[in-house]
């Protein structure tokens, strides 16, 4: 018998395609009936682009989501420029003490569970009297998103030896200059794969955004929660999918820009 | 000043404390997390110990009421306390709950983590990622989707409709069940990933040399197989168990808000029913639960590595 064989479990197959089947099935479901023109469950029109049209032509969604992409790029971009000088400050220049304390806290808001993360932040705007709508809700994000732009980014700096800079240096190139002109370059497939990851984080939030979100300000995933509350229309399944295909993408990008370039150089 | 050195794998001396440069670089994440997450999370416990406000909010008079409160409810006319499980009993279901979805993620998940570690190497890498998108794919929608399908109006019910195997709408919705079923749904990547990541790192000659000494198949799973990859099972059961204990979007969504979870509990009390203290020592609990859960495995864990050596 072969060493294949062995390692082999019957039933094994079934049950992941199962898991699969569990994983996607809903999104497949909520996509397909999203082109459905009919409003019906039971019958299908014909392909359609309408409730996309309609969803595009509502105010309140249209408000949402330019907020929600506000907020993620601007999230975003500061949680990647903090996770990136925190990665630098982590893994280079030798061993430091405390290093074990500020892993801990840089991974602290994916220990807490999210629904305290958020009233606890609501608690904190509401006693130093921040005033909750955008600018809370940016706050929050930005903090949030620290540890998944973090992961990357040191998982690719890790993978760079210091013999570059120390190159660089040697050949008269200023801290900055190397950093700049080597070691940013090498590091910009964690440091995009980094921002992907936090974009979609941010885009994708509804637990925290619900909490410090204040009366006035609105997010996509606010939007459709509101909407589910009322009831199921198509105009829902279409901006969900729309939703589904931004996560989608991005990941795909983050996970081959990040892969891609590790196996080039090796 | 050392310029760039290697990472401290090299064995670089521990360095008396943090250089200047290093406290610029470092100080935007500990002042960003230090001040809107470890801050807020103490003055939670602080909150938790004050006197609710009328209209939300609190008032900055000490107070036990909202332990108390957890445990016994005050009789208004003779201010009596007796004891009431009501929200001990929500506590207990959220666990029994968590529980019920760490369970059957893992006997969906090991399996699955197996079966993607045995293919050959370049297959991995494209299960892995299939695995890994739900991941990342906004829980909101995802549990959205899933209400879509199982609600009494939904794609499901008229299917089974359609072939004549119910008569009347299958209950789905707004159950245990559903919540269940979506917390699986939300969390099964969370087990799968450890596991395949432990799986994958398991020398296979083991298998070899116990089918040798005439182990069979599901001996050599139990006695030698899922001892070596037990650190992966434990982390990929607290990755599931933790986020559904407190989870908000599953019970709300799909138990249509009847069947109350912790986080539930905790999030009603800042937008319904508006006892601050209430909710933040709500939410202090949950935490403890959380740590104690943390430091058993993980304390359990550090012992086994130690009898292994």
């Amino acid at each position: 018998m072969s060493s294949i064989e062995i390692r082999r479990y019957p039933g094994f197959r079934p049950i992941t395609w199962l898991c699969l089947a569990i994983l996607y099935a809903p999104m497949l479901v909520i996509t397909v009936y999203s082109f459905n023109s009919l409003r019906s469950i039971t019958t299908w029109g014909e392909f359609s682009f309408a409730w996309y049209a309609k969803a595009f032509a509502n105010p309140n969604i249209q408000n949402a989501a330019l907020n929600s992409l506000l907020i993620a790029v601007v999230a975003a971009t500061i949680a990647t420029a903090i996770a990136m000088a925190a990665a630098l400050g982590m893994l280079r220049g030798g061993a430091f003490r405390g290093r074990g304390g500020v892993f801990a806290l840089i991974n602290l808001p994916l220990m807490v569970p999210e629904i305290v993360t958020a009233v606890a932040t609501l608690i904190f705007f509401v006693a130093i009297g921040f005033d909750l709508g955008l600018m809370s809700i940016l706050v929050a994000h930005t903090v949030f998103c620290i540890p998944f732009a973090y992961l990357p980014i040191s998982a690719r700096l890790q993978g760079i030896e210091g013999h570059f800079e120390e190159a660089a240096q040697d050949l008269y190139a200023s801290r900055w200059a190397a950093f700049r002109y080597v070691l940013l370059p090498m590091l910009a497939p964690g440091v995009i794969s980094g921002f992907m990851l936090a974009f979609i984080i941010s885009l994708d939030d509804f637990i925290i955004t619900n909490m410090v979100a204040g009366p006035g300000a609105t997010t996509l995933p606010l939007a459709i929660y509101g909407m589910v509350r009322v009831g199921f229309t198509p105009e829902i399944n279409a901006i969900s999918t729309i939703l589904l295909l931004i996560s989608i993408v991005f990941v795909t990008i983050s996970y081959f820009v990040g892969r891609g370039d590790a196996t080039s150089e090796h | 000043m050392a310029s760039a050195a290697r990472p401290d794998s090299g064995g670089a001396p521990a360095s008396a404390g943090l250089s200047r440069e290093r406290l610029w670089l470092l100080s935007p994440t500990l002042l960003m997390i230090g001040f809107f997450l470890v801050i807020p999370l103490c003055l939670i416990v602080v909150y938790s110990f004050l006197t609710p406000g009328t209209y939300g909010g609190v008032e900055w008079i000490g107070s036990t009421a909202a332990y108390v409160q957890f445990l016994f409810e005050e009789d208004f006319l003779s201010e009596e306390l007796t004891f009431h499980s009501a929200y001990l009993e929500i506590y207990f279901g959220s666990f029994v709950q968590a529980v019920t979805a760490t369970v059957a993620c893992l006997i969906l998940g090991f399996p699955t983590a197996y079966f993607i570690a045995t293919r050959p190497p370049r297959q991995r890498t494209l299960w892995v990622f299939l695995v890994t998108i739900p991941y990342w794919v906004n829980l909101l929608i995802r549990t959205v989707s899933m209400l879509f399908i199982i609600r009494d109006e939904g794609p499901l019910n008229a299917l089974l409709l359609e072939i004549g195997l119910i008569a009347t709408p299958l209950r789905i919705a707004y159950t245990d069940f559903a919540i269940g079923l979506g917390l699986v749904y939300s969390y099964l990547p969370f087990m799968v990933l450890p596991i395949y990541a432990a799986i994958e790192r398991f020398n296979f000659s083991l298998v070899e040399a116990a089918h040798d000494l005439y182990a069979d198949r599901w001996t050599t799973l139990r006695e030698v197989i899922l001892p070596a990859v037990k650190p992966g099972v434990i982390a990929g059961s607290l990755l599931v168990f933790i986020p559904s204990l407190g989870s908000f979007i599953a019970p709300d969504l799909l138990g249509g808000g009847k069947q109350l979870m912790i986080g539930n509990l905790i999030a009603l009390q800042f937008q319904g029913s508006r006892n601050w203290p209430f909710g933040a020592a709500a939410a202090v609990i949950l935490l403890t639960i959380v740590l104690i859960v943390l430091m058993l495995f993980t304390r359990k864990q550090a012992a086994n590595a130690g009898e292994a050596r």
